[in-house]
C-alpha cells in the first residue's frame, strides 16, 4: 500500500477545506447574531427560537438535508428564488455543501459565543457608553473583542465539524467527485469500493490530523487570548 | 448649577433624591451602604431610567420626564469613576486613556499630557491594565473619565475598593484635580474622612431620601449627619486662615473665628483658606480663662446651646466668632460650670487633635 494519497483524494481534502471555510464564513455573523438575540434580549418565544437553534444536534442529519433539499432544491420555495432571480444553484454544488454543513455545525458555533457573551461584564459595556460610545460602536470595540475567544473556538469547533458532516451533505448535494465529495463522503465512496481499503485508510488517516490539528490550534489560540487579556 | 430631583421604585425600594450644588464644586452623596447612592449615580449617568423627574447642568437639560427629554449616557458628558475601575481588559492604559477623548465633542478643556501629568500616570502608557495596582487602576480610570471632557465628573466609592495606604495614595490627586481644574464632581462615598478632604457640599442620604444638605461647614454640625457618622467623629468644621509661622514654636498660626490656633507646620502661604475640624470630644470648656496648662489653643467664644447627647454627655455649642464650634462634656461638668446660652466661655483644643484634620486647600485664594 502506498501511503501518499492520490489526486481525487487530495481533491477531496481541498474540497472539504474549502467547504467548511465557506460555511464557517457563512454562518459566523448569523450565529453572532443569534446568540447576541438569545443572551441579550428578552422577548415572547425566546425560548422557542432557542430550542429551534438546537434542533440539528438532535435531529437525524439526513433529514436536515432532506428539508434543505425541499426548501433549497430548485424547486423549493427558497432556492427556485435564488435560482431566478441571482442564478445561484445550490443543490449539487459546493456552495450548497458549504450551506449544510453550516446548519450542521450552527448550535455549536451559537452556544460557544454564548458562553462568552455571557461573560462579558456588562459594568464595561457601561462604562463605555458614560465615555460616549453609541450601541454599535459600544459592540465593536468592546463586547465583540471581548467575546473573542469564544467567537473563535466556536469557528475552529465548527470548522471541524463541518469537515466532518456526512449526512446532511450527502443527502442535500448528492455524492459528486471535485464538486461534493468531501472527506467522509470520499471516505464512505472508498469503503463502498472493492480494494478499497487503503484508500480508506489514507482517508481516514488524514480526517484523523485534520481533526486533531484543529483542536490543538483552539487550545493554543484560547491560551494566547487569555494571556493577552491578562487571565 | 448642577441640580437632581429624581424617582425611582426598585422592588420594595424607593428612591426620592433632591439637591442642588452651585458648580463648580463638589458634592459629596453621603450615606450609609444601601442608602440608594448607586442607584441614584446609575440614573445621573443615564445608566438607569427614572421614573420621574429632573435632571439639569448649568444650562443643559439632561432629563425632564414631564417634557419627554432624555439624554441618552453617550451623549451626557458625565464622567464616571465606578467603584471597580471597569478599565478595559484587552486594551493598553493609553487606549483606556483615549477611548472617551477619542469621542468627545469639543470643546476640549484638558489633553492626554495634562491628565498623566496631574495623575502621575505618564509611565504606565503601555502596561496592560492587568498589570496595575488597585490605586494605579483608579487613577487610569478618574484619566479615562477626565479626557472624555465631561461637563461633571461623578464619582461611585473611587476609593471603597482600595486599601487604607492605597486610599491615601489616590486621595491627593483628587484633590489637586478639584483645585486646578474647577469641573464639578458627585462624589459618593460612606467614608466621612474623604468627604471631609474632597467635598464643598454635603448631600445626606437615608433610605433612599436625600435628608439634608448644604454646604459642608455649615452641615458639620447636623443632627441626621451626627446620626450616621457616629458620636466619636462628631466636630465642628470651620474655615480658617493660614496667619503664617510662628516663629517661637516653629508650628503655623491659623484664624479661626476670633480665636488663633497653633497647628502643625503647613506648607501654604499666609492668607490660604483651609479647612479645620474640630472634634468635639477634643474640646475642653473653661468659664474662666485657663492659665499654667499644657493646652496650647485656647479659643474665647459665648455658648449659643446646650443640648443633651448620648451617654450622659451634653454637645456645648460656641460661637467664636462668625463660626460655632462644639464641645462634648459629661452632663455632670455642664451642670457644674451652669453652662447657659449667652455665658462667655474658652474652648480649649488640644493641638494634637488637629493633626489630620486639617484638610486640603479649599481655594488657594491669596
Amino acid at each position: 500500500m502506498t501511503m501518499w494519497p492520490s489526486a481525487d483524494e487530495f481533491a477531496a481534502l481541498q474540497l472539504s477545506l474549502s467547504v467548511a471555510l465557506r460555511s464557517v464564513l457563512f454562518s459566523l455573523p448569523v450565529a453572532l447574531f443569534f446568540a447576541w438575540l438569545l443572551t441579550r434580549r428578552r422577548f415572547v418565544g425566546r425560548t422557542l427560537l432557542d430550542a429551534f437553534v438546537h434542533l440539528p444536534l438532535v435531529l437525524p442529519p439526513v433529514m436536515v438535508g432532506y428539508v434543505l433539499l425541499l426548501l433549497f432544491g430548485s424547486r423549493g420555495p427558497i432556492g427556485g428564488w435564488l435560482q431566478r432571480e441571482f442564478g445561484i444553484q445550490l443543490i449539487f454544488t459546493r456552495n450548497g455543501a458549504a450551506l449544510a454543513t453550516a446548519v450542521m455545525s450552527f448550535p455549536l458555533m451559537v452556544r460557544a459565543m454564548r458562553l462568552s457573551l455571557e461573560s462579558v461584564e456588562r459594568g464595561l459595556e457601561d462604562a463605555a457608553r458614560t465615555l460616549g460610545a453609541g450601541p454599535l460602536d459600544r459592540f465593536a470595540s468592546i463586547t465583540l473583542p471581548l467575546m473573542l475567544p469564544g467567537v473563535l473556538a466556536g469557528a475552529i469547533t465548527a470548522f471541524s465539524a463541518a469537515l466532518g458532516e456526512f449526512g446532511a451533505v450527502i443527502t442535500f448535494v448528492s455524492n459528486i467527485p471535485g464538486e461534493t465529495r468531501t472527506l467522509p463522503l470520499a471516505l464512505y465512496t472508498a469503503l463502498q469500493t472493492p480494494d478499497g481499503e487503503h484508500a480508506a485508510a489514507r482517508l481516514a488517516i488524514m480526517s484523523f490530523a485534520l481533526g486533531m490539528s484543529g483542536l490543538l490550534l483552539s487550545e493554543w489560540f484560547a491560551r494566547r487570548v487569555r494571556r493577552l487579556l491578562g487571565r | 448649577m448642577f441640580s437632581v430631583a429624581v424617582k425611582k421604585r426598585r422592588g420594595s425600594f424607593q428612591l426620592d433624591a433632591q439637591f442642588g450644588l452651585p458648580t463648580p464644586g463638589v458634592v459629596a452623596l453621603f450615606g450609609r451602604s444601601g442608602c440608594g447612592k448607586s442607584t441614584l449615580v446609575h440614573i445621573i449617568a443615564g445608566l438607569l431610567d427614572a421614573d420621574e423627574g429632573r435632571i439639569a447642568l448649568d444650562d443643559s437639560l439632561l432629563l425632564d420626564t414631564a417634557a419627554q427629554v432624555h439624554v441618552p449616557a453617550e451623549r451626557r458628558r458625565i464622567g464616571v469613576v465606578f467603584q471597580d475601575a471597569r478599565l478595559f481588559p484587552h486594551m493598553s492604559v493609553a487606549a483606556n486613556l483615549n477611548y472617551g477623548r477619542r469621542r468627545a465633542a469639543p470643546p476640549f478643556f484638558v489633553t492626554l499630557d495634562a491628565v498623566a501629568d496631574l495623575l502621575g500616570i505618564g509611565g504606565l502608557m503601555n502596561r496592560r491594565t492587568h498589570q496595575l495596582s488597585g490605586g494605579e487602576r483608579q487613577r487610569v480610570a478618574i484619566g479615562r473619565a477626565l479626557l472624555s471632557q465631561p461637563n461633571l465628573l461623578l464619582l461611585d466609592e473611587p476609593l471603597a475598593s482600595l486599601d487604607a495606604a492605597r486610599r491615601g495614595e489616590v486621595l491627593p490627586y483628587l484633590e489637586s484635580l478639584r483645585d486646578q481644574l474647577a469641573i464639578p464632581m458627585a462624589y459618593v462615598s460612606h467614608d466621612f474622612d474623604e468627604v471631609l478632604r474632597l467635598a464643598t457640599h454635603l448631600v445626606l442620604m437615608d433610605a433612599g431620601r436625600t435628608i439634608a444638605q448644604g454646604e459642608l461647614t455649615a452641615m458639620s454640625l447636623n443632627a441626621d449627619l451626627r446620626a450616621i457618622i457616629g458620636p466619636e467623629a462628631v466636630g465642628a468644621i470651620v474655615e480658617g486662615t493660614v496667619l503664617g509661622p510662628d516663629p517661637a514654636s516653629g508650628l503655623s498660626r491659623v484664624r479661626v473665628g476670633r480665636g488663633e490656633l497653633k497647628v502643625e507646620t503647613l506648607p501654604a502661604a499666609a492668607g490660604t483658606k483651609l479647612r479645620v475640624q474640630l472634634l468635639a470630644r477634643d474640646l475642653i470648656v473653661a468659664t474662666s480663662a485657663p492659665r499654667d496648662l499644657s493646652v496650647r489653643n485656647v479659643i474665647e467664644g459665648v455658648v449659643t446651646q446646650v443640648a443633651g447627647d448620648s451617654g450622659g454627655s451634653d454637645l456645648v455649642s460656641i460661637d467664636i466668632g462668625g463660626a460655632i464650634i462644639v464641645a462634648r462634656i459629661t452632663r455632670a461638668a455642664s451642670r457644674e460650670l451652669a453652662l447657659t446660652p449667652g455665658r462667655p466661655v474658652w474652648a480649649l483644643v488640644k493641638s494634637v487633635s488637629l493633626r489630620g484634620h486639617v484638610t486640603g486647600l479649599l481655594h488657594a485664594s491669596a
